[in-house]
């Protein structure tokens, strides 16, 4: 593994380091806002991927210049970035607002009904409910569930 | 230069895969902007009916093996987005409208006993952009707009599972469990795509098919597999990744769960299926042993985990999320046998299931609509009450143990003999002691029904006919297709043929049906 | 008429009888009236077939294929008329006695109970017609449903529990093993259709078939072959017209009726002999025909000790079957007639008298004979019909089994069924004895018990003297079966 190969792949290393931050973030962080947080850290490494992978060494803005009559000027020496990913990366930000402002929703609703937006919390309320409708309405489970 | 002369040349009926999609799609901010609660479910009943019109005449243009494809704005594809639509899918799309048509009249007033009223516009038109996301996804040839439309139907889906907060705050902790999990599924699904572009340049599904088999053996190809896989078997609820299906589904209200757990998972699975055979080719697949030594042992462990499971609920809408964990366990599991039988199981299995379930979950709807709960001991007795609604979730709960006579017997029978077919007879009776757990919790229900002193507490009344008739609809259907496979059985059997084909194949065999 | 439209209305009258019970519920006198009338016209019916056909195979009905090549289908031959004829005919029958039974018991829901009856009986008959293992499935399992709300008909906790085992045992069993057997069948020979000869020959391997006929023998818990026998004595708790018809005649007749299908017509008895694959099936029958008669003996309940009884007498049909010889398969498709005679008298009279007297229970019995001398000789003449003694139709089937056994060289399966006859005696005669000659230490006579109500006497003496007529006739019940083993065709 040469330096070359580590710098070469310069892009595909942060892609990996952010996307595992974000996932460890989604995982082991209690508290729900966190956790919303450490989805957008791993969306937008995939948007680096996407966006990376269109960059072609020299290429410049795929945008054809056009001359005073309007018709393009296609000149074949010069070298375009892939649009495509760019594009395609636009859509999937816009899905990721949507998401992200969705859990932020839900989560001013937890608050209101929980009291709380720590998950550990929220999971003894839930554990506790569980349990009164288990004594309430038959064990289920042997009463774990 | 052609699409243009495509253009001209179409007539309606040609834009009948277009129409598909933008009429729910259109439905549902129209519905919002005119804000108003009367309008709401008429439209929305009008739009899912108009699709389930479209669908039906897509599948019959299409059971005879040959394929649609429809260019997304006159752009030829690969680079435009191109609609594809074959016996497969077809099928699905019509169980997903059929599906909407039916559980909408439902919907109207389950969703006025378990909704606030000034949310019911807001909640048909989240229904509608779920209603096409799913159809989206099925319809769509094209990889990436896979995603889009899933997210679509993801994000309007965990709005719908918030819903039921008004009823039970833990709807929305499990909405948000679901939006965390989905999410990630759906990502892993995106950097899927992304190695795949990244190896062949393109995103059309059957574009991407001729480039991947012609890469040969290639890391970053088998590094989107498994991403792709992955993704998908969260958002199918594979069996490990099935976490946020029980909470989902039980703390909903019972229309969205009776519409998601007969199409939701459904969808993920087809796209599964779409991916393993019609994108990666099956030799890829069975080189890759995802099916045999991944999916297999996971669809055998979720057909007796989760059926175990179910078997120790006290709760019947939870019963039943967990009977559905194990039976999308079937479905992989035909998938996992790689053969003609077993393809033909798992899409015939999708549409049972699908109407199976649908019935169950209205008629649970119909069982909180009388006394609140779906617990066993506050159902008690309430079979003798309410007649109808009993009998059908007798009939539908024969149907998921794979009695003769049910749609469900149809699926098992084609997965047992598609187990025969690959010499693995102890799977056979793997998949036959499975269903005795069935039997066991299955009967519990009926226990509680009929063997039990009715709850005092609950309202002694059978529910409105405007619930009795959808899940009459669905439950009569599970005995029509329990006799008459000619439709369900004939288009899953094309299916299989044309999943095994590959997707390249796909085309060969559209060409040679019209020669 | 038709034998088509023959087999739509005996499979049909039955349900149009459910309709009619569920219409008429508030109009016993009606309903029931109905229901006899329909049963009548469904006896007619199948009678029609036996004159239509004979003791040859009609054509074949396919409706529709549910899987390609594979439909819903009727056929008419000699064996499925034979269990027609005898579950039709005593139905009326039953129906007269369970009529007197359930107004003299003050039985509730008697709507519910009759419409489920005759959903059964609609299920037996298209069993008996069916063309395929699959149309036999769907039915079997029909059966299966149906008489589980009569045999949980009282409601008691007690009743629910024997409902439970009795519905766990019959659906696991048929679905965990009858239906992957089945559908393996199917992958192996690729038709399902019951034809003269069998349809495994060639198709599978010697070692497997021994498995295959293990899911069969198992997989059709309705044969209640040990160990899953359990669920006959935990049905008792149905009233006594459910035991009698269909715990004594239907269910449980229809599984040994599939059993003997299974063996005749999907095997191939000739197979089964080649192969030798059904020895061990033979020695399980043994098993289980010693070892109920055993367990019979020591059961105080009347009728557990008569369930126990049918589970040993089960046995020798499928003992019939296991020897495969023509002489075996023979016998025990008479011993389906014969036993069916026999233990619904027995049946019948135990329900007289719990009619009469509410005692459930043998050692109660001391001196009933003398005050119900109609009940308890016809139960004497079931019981002797049962060991087999001539002149009674028992002694003819357990004749040709003999010979059967003789045949296959099996000596020691002669001397099981010989000492099965002593454990008969040594379980039903006592009964007799303790009703008939012990003084009875509680004073019935003066306690003011008398026969029961004439719906509920009538009906066993019938049955008794059918017993003795059966007898003279068995010469053409042979010659009527011959055409199952190809002898005559």
């Amino acid at each position: 593994m040469t330096l070359d190969y580590i710098l070469g792949h310069m892009n595909y290393w942060f892609f990996v380091i952010l996307m595992m931050i974000g996932l460890y973030i989604v995982i082991s962080y209690g508290n729900l806002v966190k956790k919303i947080v450490g989805l957008n850290i791993f969306q937008a490494a995939v948007f680096m991927l996407y966006i990376s992978m269109g960059k072609i060494t020299g290429g410049t803005a795929p945008i054809f210049p056009t001359d005073l009559q309007g018709k393009i000027q296609i000149d074949p020496n010069i070298v375009y970035t892939n649009p495509v990913p760019h594009v395609l990366i636009l859509t999937a930000i816009v899905v990721g607002i949507a998401t992200t402002s969705l859990g932020l929703a839900l989560i001013v609703r937890i608050r209101e009904q929980y009291d709380s937006i720590e998950e550990q919390e929220i999971l003894d309320i839930d554990a506790a409910t569980a349990h009164a409708e288990n004594l309430a309405h038959g064990q289920a489970m042997g009463g774990r569930a | 230069m052609s699409a243009e002369l495509q253009s001209v040349a179409l007539s309606w009926q040609d834009q009948l895969p277009v129409l598909q999609i933008i009429i729910p799609f259109f439905a549902g901010p129209l519905i919002v902007l005119l804000g108003s609660r009367r309008l709401a479910w008429p439209m929305a009943f009008a739009a899912s009916v108009a699709a389930l019109v479209i669908a039906m005449m897509l599948l019959s243009r299409v059971i005879d093996g040959g394929f649609i494809s429809y260019h997304m704005g006159g752009w030829a594809p690969p680079i435009g987005i191109e609609y594809r639509i074959d016996a497969a899918n077809a099928l699905v799309l019509v169980l997903i409208a059929a599906i909407a048509v039916v559980v909408l009249p439902f919907a109207k007033v389950s969703i006025a006993a378990e909704v606030p009223r000034r949310h019911h516009a807001l909640f048909y038109a989240m229904f509608m952009l779920c209603f096409t996301g799913l159809m989206g996804v099925v319809i769509t040839g094209d990889a990436f707009n896979v995603f889009v439309f899933l997210e679509i139907s993801s994000l309007s889906t965990y709005v719908l599972v918030a819903k039921g907060a008004s009823k039970d705050k833990r709807a929305l902790t499990a909405a948000y469990d679901y939006l965390i999990m989905g999410t990630i599924g759906a990502t892993f699904f995106v950097i899927g795509l992304g190695f795949l572009y990244m190896a062949t340049g393109t995103l059309n599904m059957a574009d991407l098919a001729d480039r991947i088999a012609l890469l040969g053996p290639n890391r970053t190809v088998q590094a989107g597999f498994a991403f792709i896989v992955i993704g998908m078997a969260l958002k199918a609820a594979m069996f490990p990744l099935h976490h946020w299906l029980p909470n989902a589904y039980n703390y909903a209200p019972s229309a969205v769960t009776a519409f998601l757990a007969a199409t939701a998972t459904k969808a993920a699975v087809y796209v599964m299926l779409r991916f393993m055979f019609s994108v990666f080719q099956p030799e890829f697949v069975a080189d890759s042993g995802v099916a045999a030594y991944i999916i297999g042992p996971l669809a055998v462990l979720a057909m007796f985990v989760a059926s175990f499971i179910a078997v120790f609920q006290n709760n019947f809408k939870r019963m039943l999320a967990y009977s559905s964990i194990a039976q999308i366990g079937y479905m992989l599991l035909g998938i996992s046998f790689f053969n003609h039988n077993g393809l033909t199981a798992t899409m015939v299995h999708l549409f049972n299931h699908g109407i199976t379930k649908a019935a169950l979950f209205m008629a649970v709807g119909a069982l909180v609509l009388r006394t609140g709960t779906t617990f066993y001991d506050r159902i008690a007795g309430m079979g003798r009450v309410m007649p109808f609604t009993g009998a059908a979730v007798v009939v539908a709960g024969l149907s998921l143990i794979g009695v003769p006579g049910t749609a469900g017997f149809i699926s098992k029978w084609v997965l047992v003999q598609a187990a025969f077919d690959n010499g693995l007879w102890w799977m056979a009776l793997a998949i036959m002691a499975s269903s005795l757990l069935a039997v066991i919790y299955v009967w519990r229900v009926v226990e509680a029904l009929y063997l039990k002193a009715p709850n005092p507490e609950a309202v002694h009344k059978e529910a409105p006919l405007m619930m009795i008739v959808p899940i009459w609809i669905m439950a009569g259907s599970t005995v029509w297709f329990g006799f008459d496979t000619s439709l369900t059985l004939g288009a899953a059997e094309m299916a299989a043929t044309a999943l095994l084909n590959g997707s390249s194949g796909l085309a060969e065999i559209a060409t040679s049906a019209m020669q | 008429m038709e034998t088509n439209t023959l087999i739509a209305l005996a499979i049909l009258l039955p349900i149009l009888a459910m309709v009619g019970n569920m219409a008429f519920k508030n109009l016993p006198n009606i309903r029931d009236s109905f229901t006899l009338f329909c049963a009548g016209l469904t006896f007619a019916s199948v009678l029609g077939i036996l004159s239509n056909v004979g003791n040859g195979t009609s054509e074949t009905i396919a409706l529709f294929d549910v899987f390609p090549g594979l439909p819903i289908a009727f056929s008419v031959e000699p064996l499925g008329l034979l269990f027609a004829i005898v579950a039709s005919g005593l139905w009326i029958v039953t129906h007269i006695y369970a009529i007197g039974y359930m107004r003299g018991n003050n039985e509730s829901h008697h709507a519910r109970f009759f419409a489920s009856f005759s959903l059964a009986i609609s299920a037996a008959l298209g069993i008996a017609f069916s063309a395929n293992m699959l149309t036999l499935f769907l039915f079997y399992e029909m059966l299966t449903v149906s008489t589980f709300p009569l045999v949980a008909h009282k409601g008691t906790p007690e009743a629910v529990r024997g409902a439970k085992i009795y519905l766990g045992i019959l659906i696991g069993t048929s679905i965990a093993l009858l239906l992957t057997g089945v559908i393996w069948t199917y992958t192996l020979a690729g038709t399902l259709d019951f034809t003269q000869g069998g349809i495994l020959q060639g198709k599978v391997s010697g070692t497997l078939v021994p498995v295959l006929l293990a899911l069969y023998a198992f997989g059709i818990g309705k044969a209640a072959l040990m160990p899953f026998h359990k669920w006959l004595p935990a049905a008792m708790v149905a009233p006594t017209p459910v035991s009698a018809l269909l715990h004594a005649v239907a269910v449980v007749k229809a599984g040994v009726f599939t059993m003997l299908k299974v063996g005749i017509y999907i095997f191939g008895i000739d197979f089964l002999a080649e192969t030798g694959a059904s020895e061990w099936l033979m020695w399980l029958a043994a098993f289980t025909i010693i070892m109920a008669s055993v367990i019979a003996m020591q059961q105080d309940n009347l009728k557990k000790r008569l369930a126990y009884s049918t589970i040993s007498q089960l046995s020798y049909i499928t003992l019939g079957m296991a020897l495969a010889t023509s002489m075996g398969a023979l016998g025990g498709g008479m011993h389906i007639a014969m036993h069916a005679m026999g233990k619904i008298t027995l049946f019948m009279c135990a329900g007289s008298i719990y009619v009469a007297t509410h005692k459930t229970e043998i050692s109660q019995m001391q001196g009933l004979g003398r005050v119900m001398p109609i009940t308890f000789g016809a139960f004497l003449i079931g019981a002797l019909s049962i060991i087999g003694l001539p002149p009674l139709g028992g002694s003819w089937s357990k004749w040709l089994l003999m010979v059967g056994a003789a045949d296959a060289g099996q000596q020691i399966m002669i001397a099981v069924l010989m000492l099965s006859s002593l454990l008969n005696v040594a379980y039903l005669l006592p009964i007799v004895g303790r009703g008939f000659f012990l003084k009875d230490t509680q004073n019935n006579a003066v306690s003011g018990i008398k026969e029961s109500p004439l719906l509920v006497w009538l009906p066993p003496a019938v049955t008794a003297f059918g017993c003795l007529v059966v007898f003279f006739y068995a010469g053409q019940i042979l010659a009527f079966l011959m055409p199952i083993t190809g002898a005559a065709q």
